[in-house]
């Protein structure tokens, strides 16, 4: 009698990627971040490959475990991560549902413009900048002149 | 002088680059004159720490002596490092050090421009990342200096000295040798000297807004890139950049 094994479709393997938080963003996945480049079955093994937001970002290697230890968990023990840096990441990969988090969150939405469109806490569009860096690689900081809340904006890249 | 030599001569050369400025541009953590500008300083050094990552990865792979990019940065001393002088040069006031970084980013997003057009397709991947993190340095240094050179009687004049000062270490980036004219061959790097021509016109630009005047000189120190005569400054550094791996070999995070 040989042993029937069903390997997790690429699509269920993306349902469960999208439930790993980001580290430094938890309130998005890795897979709203659109750090998620690829899961493909090679034979046995489940290859996922993931790109860095920023080349220094020092969440990079976290992101890698925390998928590995996701998938893991699920039952996958052939798992290979591979890192791609070309083509390189660009906030037009971050999903609808992530920016709507993002701003939830507190944190307003990247905006071709290259600034925020409105303060994520009141709405209001009368905002500065702060500074060009923010709190992590990925972000700047601005403030709100009307509810006078510095906030940070997530950079367009 | 064979192929793979000087292929992995270029990589050294952006990937301490990256790296001696990058931990440069790391010791004002801490110390920067306001929060928002040591922030920005940490993560420009940041940025820079991650693309040396992966040149000076690369440049292990081609030397094939099986060197990461860690033990090619802390287990090398002086007379191995290729990095141009400006970027080991100290860091002095904060003016000079947005200076320095201003003259380097001005060369840095244009040499990655040429780059992503590279014939080799993983020094075109990593031109590519990490041309998105410079032109955003660039755009940052670049307003600082117009900001600070066109600002009080003081940061206008901190800002000419500062000019003054790093002038005569803008002439090496444009410098080329054997190593170059394989790269050149291979198409794998643009030629140094082909870059200067747009380096002038976009810094002459942005110090023309901000006040400052161009030393009238083209005497240039060198021996950075090339590895012949690296300042005193340069040791230094690497006693502090080094000194765990050397003390404990091995020792891991
Ligand atoms: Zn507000």
């Amino acid at each position: 009698m040989s042993q029937v094994t069903t390997q997790p479709s690429t699509d269920q393997i993306w349902e469960w990627l999208d439930a790993v938080p980001d580290p430094e963003i938890p309130v998005i996945s890795v897979v709203d971040l659109g750090i998620v480049r690829g899961v493909e079955w090679q034979g046995e093994t489940l290859v996922v490959s993931v790109t860095p937001t920023y080349s220094g970002c020092p969440a990079t290697s976290i992101i890698s475990l925390d998928i590995e230890t996701a998938l893991r968990s699920k039952g996958i023990e052939d798992l290979k991560i591979e890192t791609r840096i070309s083509p390189a990441w660009t906030t037009d990969w971050l999903s609808e549902k992530g920016r709507a988090k993002l701003e939830e969150y507190g944190i307003a939405p990247p905006q071709p413009a290259g600034g925020p469109e409105k303060c994520p806490r009141c709405g209001s569009k009368n905002l500065t900048k702060v500074s060009q860096f923010g709190s992590t690689p990925c972000k700047a900081h601005w403030r709100c002149q009307d509810c006078l809340e510095p906030f940070d904006y997530f950079k367009c890249i | 002088m064979t192929r793979d030599d000087a292929f992995a001569q270029f990589l050294l050369r952006m990937g301490d680059n990256t790296l001696i400025l990058g931990h440069r541009v790391s010791e004002w953590c801490g110390h920067a004159p306001v929060l928002e500008e040591d922030i920005a300083l940490a993560n420009t050094a940041l940025d820079l720490i991650g693309q040396t990552q992966m040149w000076l990865g690369l440049a292990g792979e081609v030397q094939g002596q099986g060197k990461s990019a860690d033990d090619l940065a802390f287990l090398r001393d002086a007379w191995d490092f290729r990095n141009v002088l400006l970027c080991e040069v100290p860091n002095g006031d904060f003016g000079r050090t947005l200076m320095r970084q201003f003259l380097f980013d001005a060369w840095h997003s244009i040499q990655l421009g040429r780059l992503m057009k590279s014939s080799d397709e993983r020094v075109a991947a990593i031109a590519e990342k990490a041309s998105k993190e410079v032109a955003y340095h660039l755009e940052r240094s670049a307003d600082t200096v117009v900001g600070l050179g066109d600002g009080t009687e003081e940061s206008h004049r901190r800002m000419q000295e500062a000019l003054d000062y790093l002038w005569p270490y803008v002439g090496e980036m444009f410098q080329s040798d054997e190593a170059d004219a394989e790269m050149v061959k291979a198409g794998i790097a643009p030629d140094p000297a082909s870059l200067r021509e747009e380096y002038d016109a976009l810094i002459s630009r942005i110090l023309s807004d901000a006040t400052l005047t161009i030393p009238d000189s083209s005497f240039a120190h060198k021996g950075g890139r090339t590895g012949a005569m690296h300042t005193e400054h340069l040791g230094h550094l690497l006693t502090q950049m080094q000194w765990l791996q050397r003390a404990y070999p091995g020792a891991k995070w």
